[in-house]
C-alpha cells in the first residue's frame, strides 16, 4: 500500500490536472515514492498504476525511461556522479576513482552497510562548478575535491 | 477539400488528412512501418520520409497534415536518399539473418530493405541483443531483437483491445518491447499483434517454425466461432491447416480476429479428431465402413419410427454447425415425420417461438455500431462472447458514446462505462423494467395500459435512472441482448422491455449472436415450429426424453442449458447418433460415433448476426474417413427414402435452402403476443449465474492446446462476492462443493466483487462442472 503521505502528497498533485487525466501525476507520484523509500519497486509501480487508474506498464515505461528513478536499492545516499563532457574535462574521472577507493563501490553498487550508492549521471546543468555530484537528487555538489568529498561524507554520515 | 500533387498526379483529398491518406488515394504506395490506418500516428519509424516542395528537408507522409497546393515527391532525390538513410539505420541493430526468421517470406522488413535499402551494410560493430521474455501461450517474443521499435504492438493494445500490455521500456539504445514484469498478454485480440508487427519480433507461438510462407497456400473461409462470422485465410501445407490469419473486411472484421478465430485451428490436428466411423457392440466400440454405419443408423431410425413414432426421434445441432447442414438435418426430420430438431441449445425459454416478426438479429449492420452515441447491453458477457463487436463498441466509446450496462456479472469491458446495474438473474427482467418506466417518465410518454399496470408499484433503482438518463440523451441509441439474456429463463420477458425501451428511444434493438449460425439455424429452419412438421424444442426433447437423438457436433455436457438433464437423456435413450469431428464423451452413451468434417474440411455457409450469409469452400481435405455432415446427411436421406435428398454439392443444399428468400426480408426482432410480466421477489437461495468461458464455448476451441493454456482457460472457480463469502464462513481459495439437483461439483472459491449478493458465479462448457444442472436458478454452495 502506498503510504497515506505519499497519497497525500499525489492527492494534491492531481489537484494540479483535469479530473480524467489523473496519469499527469504519474512522474510526482514516482517521485514521491522514491523520496520515502529510497527507491521503487514494481509493486510499488503497480500501486501507482490502480491508485492513478492507468495500465501498470505506462508506469513501468515511464519509471524505465527516466535517470533518476532509482528501480533497485541504492542506499540512503545516492551520490549521482556526472560523468559528461564539462565534468570528465574537470576530471570527474577522479572524483569517480575517489570515492570507491573510499566506499569500495562502483557504478549501481551500494556500500554493504546500505549507506552509500553511487549511479552515473548525466548534464546537471551547472557545468561552471564542474566536476559535479547530486546527492539524493536534490543537493547538487559542485567543484568537488577529494577534502570537499570527504567533507560531505562526513556530514552525511552523521545525518 | 484540399488539392495536392503525390509524383505529379493530381489528388482532391480531405481537410486535415495527411499525405499519407492523400497518397492512398491516388495510389501511389509510401513506404512505411509504424503507420497503420487503424492506429494512431506515432512517425517514429521515419520510413516514410518523402519531399515536400519548399519544405527545407524531407517530411514524414504519415504525420504531415495535407496543404492545399502542396508538391509531394515520393522518388525524389531527396526522398529516395532519405529513405535508404532510414533504412541503413533500422538494420543497425536489426540482424540480417533472414533465412532463419520465422517471418522470413512475409517481412515488411525484408521487402522495403529490397525496395529500399542499400546492398551492403556499413556497420560493423556489436548489435544490440534482447533477452526474450515469456509473455505467454500464443505470442513468442523469442526474437525481439528484431525489433525495430515501431510501436504498433503497443497502440493496438491501448486502442484496440482497450488494455496496455506492452509497453515499451527504457530508452534510446536499452528500449524494447516487454510487458509488465513479464506477465502474460491476456487480451482475447492479442493475436492480432503478431499481425500487426511489421518484422519477425513477435511471432506467432503455435506456428512457429512449422513452415515458411511461400510453402502455404492461401484459401478463404469464415470463422465457426461467434455470431460475428470473421473472414479469414486458412493456411495449408501438406493438407493440414498450420495458421489461421484474418482477410480483412470492413464491414465485419475489419483487419482483425480474435484468438479464438486465429488460435482454434489446432484442434483440427488433435490427436482427439474422429477419423472412422465406428459402432458400438456389446459394450466394445468397433471401428466401420461407412456404408456399414450409415446403415446400421438408418435401420435403427425405421425401426424406432416404426415401433413408436417418428416424433419418439429427436435432432440437435450446434449453431456452429455450417446452414447446409442444419437445413439438411431439419429436412431429414421432417422427411421421416418427426419436428424435433433444434440448434438454441443453451437457450431455455422458448415462449416466443411461432410469436416473432423474423429471425432475431444483430438488428442493424455490424458497422453501424460504430456510428451509436448511447448503447445499453443487457446480460452479455461482451468482451468473451464477441471480442470483436466488444471491440466496435469501444471505438464508438472512444468518439464520445456512452455505454449502459444490465447484467448479472461486473467483468471489466476495457472501455469506459457510464453507468451499470449488476443484479441477480432473478432481477434481470424488473431492472429494465425499471428503465422502461424511468425512460418513459423522462420522455413522458404513456405506455400501453398493461405495461403501465405493471410498472405503478416499481421503485426505480438510481442505476436504472441513471441508465435511462443517458438512453434518453442519444440521437443513435442501440440496445443490444448478450448470450446471457438469451440463455435467460425469462429471456422472452428481458427482450420484451428491452424491445420497449429501443421503441422509446428510437433505438436500434438487437440480439449480439451467439454462435456463428444463431441467425442461420432460423433460417434453415432447424427450428421446431417451423417447416412442415413441428416438434418439440431443444429443452423439450430432454424433459420428455426421446427413444433415439442424432446429435450433430453436439457435446451435451458440455453445449446444453442443462448438462445434467442432457446427460441423463441420452444414457436413457435406445439410440444416440453422434456426428463428431471429435471423440468425446459420446463413447460413454452413443451407439454411432460418425466423423464428420469441422468447417476447414467441408464446403457450407454461415450466416452472421447481422443477416449476411457468407459461403466458403473446405480448406483442406477431409482428415482420414471423416467426411463433410452434409453428404453424410445426404446419403442418411437417400437410405430412409425420404425425397429430393438428390444433391451433388452444398451450394445445391444452399441454393434450395434460399430458393426465393431474401435473408434481409426474414430478420426481425419483435415478438407480439407476449404477455408482460415482471416477478420483483427473488428466491432465498443463491442464483447460478453462468458464463461460458471464451475457450470453452464450441467443440473445436475446446480442443486447441495453446488457447487451452491461457489463463481464461483454468478450471472454473466458484465466484461470490465478499459478503456472501462471509455469510457462509468461506474464505478465498477454498475447496467447496456446489450442488445442483441431484449432482454436485467440487471446486475452488473466489472472491469477486463483480457477482451481485444472492449471486454465484460458476462457468459451463468445462469438465469440471459439467454434471451440475442448469445454468440459471438456484444452487447449493457449501465446505467441501
Amino acid at each position: 500500500m502506498l503510504s497515506t503521505h505519499i497519497q497525500d502528497q499525489i492527492n494534491r498533485e492531481l489537484k494540479k490536472y483535469p479530473l480524467d487525466q489523473k496519469q499527469s501525476a504519474v512522474m510526482s507520484a514516482l517521485r514521491f515514492v522514491q523520496d520515502e523509500k529510497g527507491w521503487i519497486s514494481t509493486e510499488d509501480m503497480s500501486e501507482i498504476a490502480s491508485y492513478l487508474g492507468m495500465p501498470q506498464m505506462a508506469v513501468y515505461e515511464v519509471a524505465t525511461f527516466y535517470h533518476m528513478y532509482n528501480l533497485k536499492p541504492m542506499g540512503k545516499s545516492t551520490l549521482t556522479v556526472c560523468t559528461n563532457l564539462s565534468c570528465t574535462l574537470c576530471g570527474a574521472e577522479d572524483t569517480v576513482a575517489y570515492l570507491t577507493a573510499k566506499l569500495g563501490i562502483g557504478f549501481g553498487e551500494v556500500t554493504a552497510d546500505g549507506k552509500y550508492g553511487m549511479r552515473e549521471g548525466e548534464c546537471m546543468g551547472a557545468c561552471k562548478d564542474a566536476p559535479l555530484m547530486t546527492i539524493n537528487n536534490k543537493r547538487l555538489c559542485g567543484k568537488l575535491t577529494p577534502e570537499k568529498i570527504d567533507q560531505i561524507l562526513a556530514e552525511l554520515d552523521k545525518s | 477539400m484540399i488539392n495536392i500533387e503525390i509524383d505529379g498526379k493530381l489528388v482532391e483529398t480531405a481537410k486535415g488528412s495527411t499525405i499519407m491518406d492523400a497518397a492512398h488515394k491516388a495510389d501511389v504506395y509510401i513506404p512505411h512501418f509504424c503507420y497503420h490506418k487503424k492506429l494512431s500516428i506515432a512517425a517514429n519509424c521515419r520510413m516514410c520520409l518523402v519531399e515536400v516542395e519548399k519544405a527545407p528537408k524531407p517530411l514524414p507522409a504519415c504525420a504531415t497534415p495535407a496543404a492545399e497546393g502542396m508538391k509531394v515527391h515520393t522518388h525524389s532525390d531527396m526522398a529516395v536518399k532519405a529513405q535508404k538513410g532510414i533504412m541503413e539505420f533500422l538494420l543497425i541493430n536489426h540482424p540480417l539473418d533472414c533465412p532463419i526468421c520465422d517471418q522470413g517470406g512475409e517481412c515488411q522488413l525484408q521487402d522495403l530493405a529490397v525496395g529500399y535499402g542499400g546492398g551492403a551494410s556499413r556497420y560493423n560493430e556489436e548489435k544490440r541483443v534482447i533477452h526474450p521474455k515469456e509473455i505467454g501461450e500464443l505470442i513468442s517474443t523469442h526474437e525481439m531483437s528484431r525489433c525495430i521499435q515501431c510501436t504498433r504492438c503497443v497502440r493496438f493494445g491501448q486502442e484496440i483491445a482497450g488494455i496496455m500490455e506492452l509497453g515499451m521500456a527504457n530508452r534510446s539504445e536499452h528500449a524494447e518491447i516487454m510487458s509488465f514484469v513479464n506477465s502474460s498478454v491476456d487480451s482475447e485480440l492479442s493475436g492480432n499483434m503478431i499481425d500487426l508487427c511489421p518484422v519477425g519480433a513477435l511471432t506467432s507461438k503455435p506456428f512457429r517454425y512449422k513452415a515458411r510462407s511461400w510453402e502455404l497456400s492461401r484459401r478463404k473461409s469464415v470463422s465457426s466461432h461467434d455470431g460475428l462470422g470473421s473472414n479469414l485465410a486458412v493456411h495449408v501445407k501438406d493438407n493440414k491447416v498450420v495458421r489461421v490469419v484474418p482477410v480483412e473486411n470492413d464491414a465485419i472484421n475489419e483487419c482483425w480476429i480474435s484468438d479464438k478465430d486465429r488460435f482454434s485451428y489446432e484442434a483440427l490436428n488433435s490427436a482427439e479428431r474422429l477419423t472412422r466411423p465406428m459402432i458400438k457392440q456389446g459394450g466394445n466400440w468397433i471401428e466401420v465402413e461407412w456404408v456399414a454405419a450409415l446403415e446400421y443408423v438408418a435401420n435403427g431410425l425405421r425401426q424406432i419410427t416404426q415401433s413408436a413414432g417418428a416424433e419418439n426421434i429427436a435432432a440437435l445441432a450446434t449453431p456452429h454447425a455450417t446452414f447446409e447442414e442444419l437445413y439438411l438435418l431439419q429436412k431429414l426430420m421432417r422427411g421421416i415425420g418427426s419436428g424435433n430438431v433444434d440448434f438454441r441449445l443453451r437457450q431455455s425459454d422458448f415462449s416466443a417461438d411461432g410469436k416473432q416478426s423474423g429471425t432475431p438479429w444483430l438488428g442493424m449492420p455490424v458497422s453501424e455500431i460504430n456510428g451509436c452515441d448511447r448503447f445499453l447491453i443487457a446480460g452479455s458477457f461482451l468482451r468473451k462472447d464477441h471480442p470483436l463487436l466488444a471491440q466496435r463498441i469501444r471505438q464508438a466509446v472512444k468518439h464520445g458514446a456512452q455505454v449502459s450496462i444490465v447484467h448479472s456479472a461486473a467483468d471489466d469491458l476495457l472501455m469506459p462505462v457510464a453507468n451499470q446495474a449488476i443484479v441477480t438473474p432473478a432481477e434481470l427482467v424488473s431492472t429494465l423494467a425499471q428503465v422502461l418506466k424511468a425512460l418513459a417518465s423522462t420522455k413522458q410518454v404513456k405506455l400501453s395500459d398493461e405495461i403501465q399496470a405493471l410498472l405503478v408499484s416499481l421503485t426505480v433503482s438510481d442505476a436504472a435512472a441513471k441508465i435511462a438518463a443517458s438512453l434518453a440523451g442519444g440521437k443513435q441509441v442501440a440496445v443490444l441482448l448478450g448470450n446471457f439474456a438469451q440463455q435467460h429463463p425469462q429471456a422472452v420477458q428481458i427482450a420484451s422491455f428491452a424491445e420497449q425501451i429501443a421503441q422509446l428511444c428510437g433505438a436500434k434493438f438487437g440480439f449480439l449472436g451467439e454462435a456463428a449460425n444463431s441467425v442461420g439455424g432460423y433460417l434453415a429452419e432447424a427450428v421446431p415450429f417451423a417447416g412442415s412438421v413441428h416438434g418439440m424444442n431443444a429443452a423439450e426433447v430432454l424433459e420428455n426424453p426421446r427413444k433415439a437423438y442424432l446429435l450433430l457436433n453436439v457435446e451435451p455436457e458440455l453445449d446444453m442449458h442443462n448438462p445434467q438433464l442432457a446427460m441423463k437423456a441420452m444414457k436413457d435413450a435406445d439410440m444416440v447418433v453422434c456426428m463428431s469431428a471429435f471423440k468425446h464423451q459420446g463413447l460413454e452413451y452413443a451407439d454411432v460415433m460418425l466423423p464428420i468434417a469441422p468447417f476447414t474440411e467441408t464446403s457450407g455457409t454461415f450466416i452472421n448476426t447481422a443477416g449476411i450469409a457468407q459461403s466458403f469452400k473446405g480448406a483442406v481435405k477431409p482428415l482420414a474417413e471423416a467426411r463433410p455432415a452434409w453428404k453424410v446427411l445426404r446419403v442418411l436421406g437417400n437410405l430412409l427414402n425420404v425425397t429430393g435428398f438428390d444433391y451433388d454439392s452444398s451450394e445445391a443444399v444452399r441454393d434450395e435452402a434460399l430458393k426465393g428468400i431474401t435473408i434481409s426480408d426474414k430478420l426481425g426482432n419483435l415478438t407480439s403476443g407476449v404477455k408482460f410480466e415482471v416477478v420483483t421477489s427473488s428466491p432465498a437461495a443463491l442464483q447460478r449465474v453462468t458464463d461460458v468461458p471464451i475457450y470453452f464455448s464450441d467443440a473445436l476451441v475446446r480442443r486447441a492446446d495453446s488457447l487451452q493454456k491461457t489463463n481464461d482457460s483454468a478450471v472454473p472457480c466458484v465466484k461470490l462476492n465478499n459478503s456472501e463469502l462471509q455469510k457462509l464462513g468461506l474464505q478465498a481459495g477454498d475447496a467447496i462443493k456446489v450442488t445442483q439437483g441431484n449432482a454436485s461439483a467440487q471446486l475452488t472459491v473466489q472472491a469477486d466483487e463483480g457477482v451481485p449478493a444472492g449471486a454465484v458465479r460458476i462457468a459451463a462448457g468445462h469438465p469440471a462442472t459439467a454434471l451440475l444442472g442448469a445454468m440459471f436458478g438456484t444452487i447449493t454452495v457449501e465446505r467441501a
